[in-house]
């Protein structure tokens, strides 16, 4: 059962939150077309949620608007909305039954019975939740509950459903399969969803497209390839699995590549954005741990290390190394490594990413959480 | 060997710990042991003592007070002034609590301000608020001369010295207890439970009637259960603005009036055992409707 998705395009154009004199979300212009699959993602207070909140109708714009269709619809009531919405904490009815919670959206729009009854056990079933329909919620674990929400979200057949972080109370094994649970259910349903996580992995796995946020603004939309591929700035390569991001001056700028030198350390990369950087600019180089390595033979290193912890990944090591000046660096190795291994480190120029943002001097709230692997 | 002969006390001690838990005994509990002995001591033994009592009446044989009670139509009154007071003050206050706090769960300026005005009569006592009541409602009160003053009315209104002046203390003096018992019962029900409800497509009405409303339904029992308890024993109010004589003649005046007044300990024990058993009939009543509802989490995790 595949069915098309009932909204043709939602607009949101200049959408933006304040509280008080703070601004939680800058404008913010996407498209959404019908079917996506739309990730938020951003570290905890880049305002993803409240661009969630403002879209359910949770909490008022401050400017802009929001179009479905072309029809408005940032000025009605929650209520009046018709968007699905799945909560962080489920927030089930606890005193209704799973089959009441499930068709609570049907009885508040006067639905017959006969038609509540066949479209609860409808979605019931692709939750895989219909032996449980008598139960509390109390009764249920944590990943029941979780598809209890997602069933009372999508009973409604909604237009849009918006999703707030609804993996992040269930284990590391329940959140792998409900990764693929929602995905399927996204495209049996035929859903249009909008998606807010801080787990890059997640956004990664899930979403048509990838909506990255920091401190209120978009660093960056698109793909989830065009985004690991090609990381717009040093926020974005830091969700993207860029753990190694060394603030270093710019020595020498050649065509498309650059060599940044500092404490040590000195690395030759690929430029990235539009601006073209001088000799003296402060940079950020970015590098994956899986394209650091020990060097070999007479290549050219970018530091020597000393390592000091190393985990047993299976086929690799995962190496944190230590330079004289004090830099970490995170690093892979299919050779043996001890701690206190003194170690050359070297990289392909094509694989380390530098950065000349004006921003990146903001890097220390980026996420320091391990790449995606 | 000195290891095992050090070891084994302690394994003994915690294992003695560990068996009583297992029995549910915990021994922090005999803490409470000389506030049991005070409660024996100042109530169980009083009321019992009262309870012998009021089966061995002067004439009448074993129940001859509370047949006296019964037969005499103005004390049997009592009963109904007393419902008549208690039940109506209890709505009231639970009923104008819901919406208080409801809007008091946002943060607004003024917040502090307006709790403070709520609460305040908690502080003044029964007595104070009769007072108060005599002199600001009375005839010649401020509120007559007011009403007088804007042409509203051309003879006083007669707010003391009858039903609505008991009726208006209790409310005063009752209302902050229901206010912070429902508001303390209000803020335990996740706020997100009420957005979910939203997004369903609930209005604000249907949103209280069928989440919120159910979920605080146990504690707006439990709350008319403790304001009707302080309802019913009203006393220096009823006597001081109300008509204690007529309309008011709430049951604690027949209990003074007999034991204190009349000096018939025997009736006013019966009479007082009266007015207990009516309150425990209605707070069993209440509890045993409050059971057959949902009384689980009300967080948003369900």
């Amino acid at each position: 059962m595949r069915k098309a998705s009932q909204l043709g395009e939602l607009r949101l154009s200049g959408v933006s939150r304040a509280y008080g004199g703070h601004l939680a979300l800058h404008p913010l212009d996407l498209t959404i077309r019908g079917g996506e699959f739309v990730a938020l993602l951003g570290p905890s207070g880049c305002g993803k949620t409240t661009a969630l909140n403002c879209l359910a109708g949770l909490l008022p714009l401050t400017s802009g608007e929001i179009t479905m269709d072309g029809r408005r619809v940032d000025t009605l009531a929650p209520e009046k909305r018709g968007f699905g919405m799945v909560f962080q904490n489920y927030a089930l009815f606890p005193h209704l039954t799973v089959r009441a919670n499930v068709a609570f959206g049907l009885k508040m729009r006067r639905v017959s019975k006969a038609e509540t009854r066949r479209r609860v056990d409808d979605v019931l079933d692709l939750v895989r939740l219909r032996e449980h329909a008598h139960k509390h919620p109390g009764q249920l674990s944590g990943g029941q509950q979780q598809r209890v929400s997602i069933a009372r979200a999508i009973v409604m057949e909604p237009p849009l459903v918006l999703m707030d972080e609804p993996l992040s109370n269930l284990d590391a094994a329940l959140r792998l399969s409900m990764r693929s649970e929602i995905r399927r259910i996204h495209q049996e349903f035929g859903l249009t969803t909008i998606y807010v996580t801080h787990d890059q992995e997640e956004a990664l796995s899930l979403a048509d497209r990838l909506v990255v946020l920091h401190a209120g603004q978009v660093s960056q939309i698109g793909t989830p390839a065009e985004l690991y591929e090609h990381p717009a700035d040093a926020h974005v390569a830091a969700f993207m699995g860029y753990r190694n991001l060394l603030t270093l001056d710019l020595t020498a700028v050649e065509a498309a590549e650059a060599v940044a030198e500092g404490r040590g350390l000195k690395v030759r990369g690929t430029v990235v954005g539009g601006v073209r950087p001088r000799p003296g600019d402060t940079a950020t180089v970015a590098i994956r741990p899986e394209d650091l390595r020990v060097a070999e033979g007479d290549e050219q290193p970018i530091a020597e290390a000393t390592a000091e912890i190393v985990e047993y990944h299976g086929r690799v090591l995962h190496v944190e190394a230590v330079t004289a000046h004090g830099d970490r660096l995170h690093l892979r190795s299919a050779g043996t490594v001890r701690p206190g291994d003194a170690l050359r480190v070297a990289v392909d120029a094509e694989r380390a990413l530098v950065f000349t943002d004006a921003d990146t001097a903001a890097l220390d709230d980026a996420p320091t959480a391990g790449g995606v692997s | 060997m000195t290891v095992s002969a050090v070891a084994r006390p302690a394994a003994t001690k915690l294992a003695l710990r560990h068996r009583l838990a297992e029995r549910g005994v915990d021994r922090t509990l005999l803490l409470i042991l000389p506030g049991a002995l005070a409660v024996l001591a100042l109530f169980c033994y009083p009321f019992l003592y009262g309870l012998q009592l009021s089966f061995q009446p002067t004439k009448g044989g074993f129940l001859g007070a509370y047949r006296a009670f019964f037969s005499d139509p103005f004390a049997r009154k009592s009963i109904w002034s007393t419902f008549s007071l208690a039940i109506p003050a209890s709505l009231i206050n639970v009923g104008a609590s819901v919406p208080i706090s409801y809007r008091m769960r946002r943060e607004f300026r003024g917040k502090r301000l307006l709790l403070a005005v709520l609460v305040v009569p908690i502080t003044l006592g029964t007595v104070l608020t009769a007072e108060g009541i005599l002199e600001f409602y009375g005839p010649a009160g401020w509120f007559n001369r007011t009403l007088h003053w804007l042409g509203l009315a051309d003879s006083p209104v007669h707010l003391t010295m009858n039903y609505t002046g008991v009726l208006l203390s209790l409310i005063i003096s009752g209302f902050p207890f229901s206010y912070l018992l429902t508001h303390s019962y209000l803020s335990g029900i996740h706020p997100s439970l009420e957005k979910a409800a939203a997004t369903l497509g609930a209005g604000w009405w249907q949103r209280f009637r069928y989440v919120t409303f159910p979920l605080l339904l146990p504690g707006l029992m439990t709350t008319f259960c403790l304001s009707f308890v302080m309802a019913f024993a009203v006393f220096p109010s009823a006597l001081m603005v109300g008509d204690p004589d007529g309309k008011t003649h709430v049951i604690s005046i027949e209990v003074y009036q007999a034991a204190l007044e009349r000096f018939d300990y025997v009736q006013g024990c019966a009479d007082a055992m009266i007015m207990t058993a009516l309150m425990l009939a209605v707070l069993a009543a209440l509890t045993g409707l409050r059971a057959r509802l949902y009384s689980g989490a009300t967080g948003g995790k369900g």
